[in-house]
């Protein structure tokens, strides 16, 4: 069995999936349902006060069958992400967060430098941190050096499925990780998660290009068998690459020669 | 008594500096089971609600989980 070790779980499946812009509750369900994923990332916000008839994303997601991972989107500064974090692992059931410190609004890169900071004061505090970073193999040493239980460095912008940009930064981050190495951001289509998998990724973490696929439920599956594809092939291991042809059929016995 | 309650300056009817959080969420409907509290920046203890006290003035968080997400969302740092 290939299992998926982080801190002290194990996961079999490879893909990571968020909750986030799907068009109802139900299409997340399902499309959760086909991705064959265990792990879910879900936000932290303030309740609205004045309108309470709204449903709770915990109405919809079975929290006995999947495991859910707080994350810190839309903090800009350590401090906030502290707090988030800490508010995350009362409101749920773990001590695990998915640590994002955004940089900036237009890219949504990471701030590194805070993203350290936030790390270490959360290690210190005995959360299981997975920091959002960029593919900055330089950065994500560092963050393996402050306690990170994975490093997730992005493959391209949040949301922008663009695939990945910079594949030998993974290759190098994938050399030295001693910690689970998860692709989170960037993927658009199934050969992107494939190609994060083929280059060793331990994992895939992706939300929009499921829930904004214009049938979510079969791109949930896509995806599903993409990084499993992926995984199998980076196991079995790929044939180098070649300048020319070298034939498949016997180049003896062809008839009229 | 009035708090500052996710951002916003609040009027809550009830007896002063006697009012715990549990009480609090109670008469704003709000299930204490699915929230997490922070009370002037520290975070709360779920088997605190019952036993910690609101007091005029306090600037009180609460939060849930949300489809998420990168919202341009920020929890406020200043009081």
């Amino acid at each position: 069995m290939d299992t998926f070790k982080i801190a002290d779980k194990t996961f079999t499946s490879r893909l990571i999936v968020g909750t986030g812009k799907y068009s109802s509750p139900s299409v997340m369900v399902k499309a959760h349902e086909a991705s064959g994923a265990e792990i879910i990332t879900v936000a932290v916000r303030r309740v609205n006060i004045s309108d309470r008839t709204k449903e709770s994303l915990l109405d919809f997601i079975d929290t006995a069958k999947y495991f859910l991972l707080p994350n810190t989107a839309g903090c800009y500064t350590a401090d906030e992400a502290v707090r988030t974090a800490r508010l995350g692992r009362e409101a749920g059931l773990s001590n695990w967060v998915k640590l994002e410190v955004i940089g900036d609004e237009k890219t949504l890169f990471p701030d590194n430098e805070a993203l350290l900071d936030a790390t270490r004061a959360l290690v210190r505090e005995g959360f299981v941190v997975l920091p959002y970073t960029s593919d900055d193999p330089i950065v994500c040493r560092k963050l393996e050096d402050a306690g990170a239980a994975a490093i997730m460095p992005l493959g391209a912008p949040i949301g922008s499925g663009l695939g990945i940009q910079n594949v030998n930064n993974l290759r190098i981050i994938r050399e030295f990780a001693r910690v689970p190495l998860i692709v989170d951001a960037g993927v658009g289509t199934a050969s992107d998660a494939s190609l994060a998998m083929e280059l060793g990724a331990d994992g895939v973490l992706m939300n929009t290009a499921i829930a904004c696929a214009q049938d979510p439920v079969a791109m949930a599956e896509a995806m599903k068998l993409a990084v499993r594809a992926g995984r199998l092939a980076h196991l079995a291991g790929r044939i180098p690459r070649k300048m020319y042809a070298n034939a498949s059929s016997p180049v003896e016995g062809l008839v009229g020669r | 008594m009035q708090i500052t309650l996710n951002g916003d300056r609040r009027e809550i009817a009830g007896p002063l500096a006697t009012m715990t959080v549990a009480e609090l969420l109670a008469q704003l409907e709000i299930d204490g089971r699915r929230v997490a509290v922070e009370l002037n920046l520290v975070v709360l203890k779920r088997d605190a609600f019952g036993s910690t006290f609101v007091r005029e003035g306090d600037s009180v968080e609460i939060v849930n989980f949300v489809g998420g997400g990168e919202e341009n969302f920020k929890l406020r740092t200043e009081n």
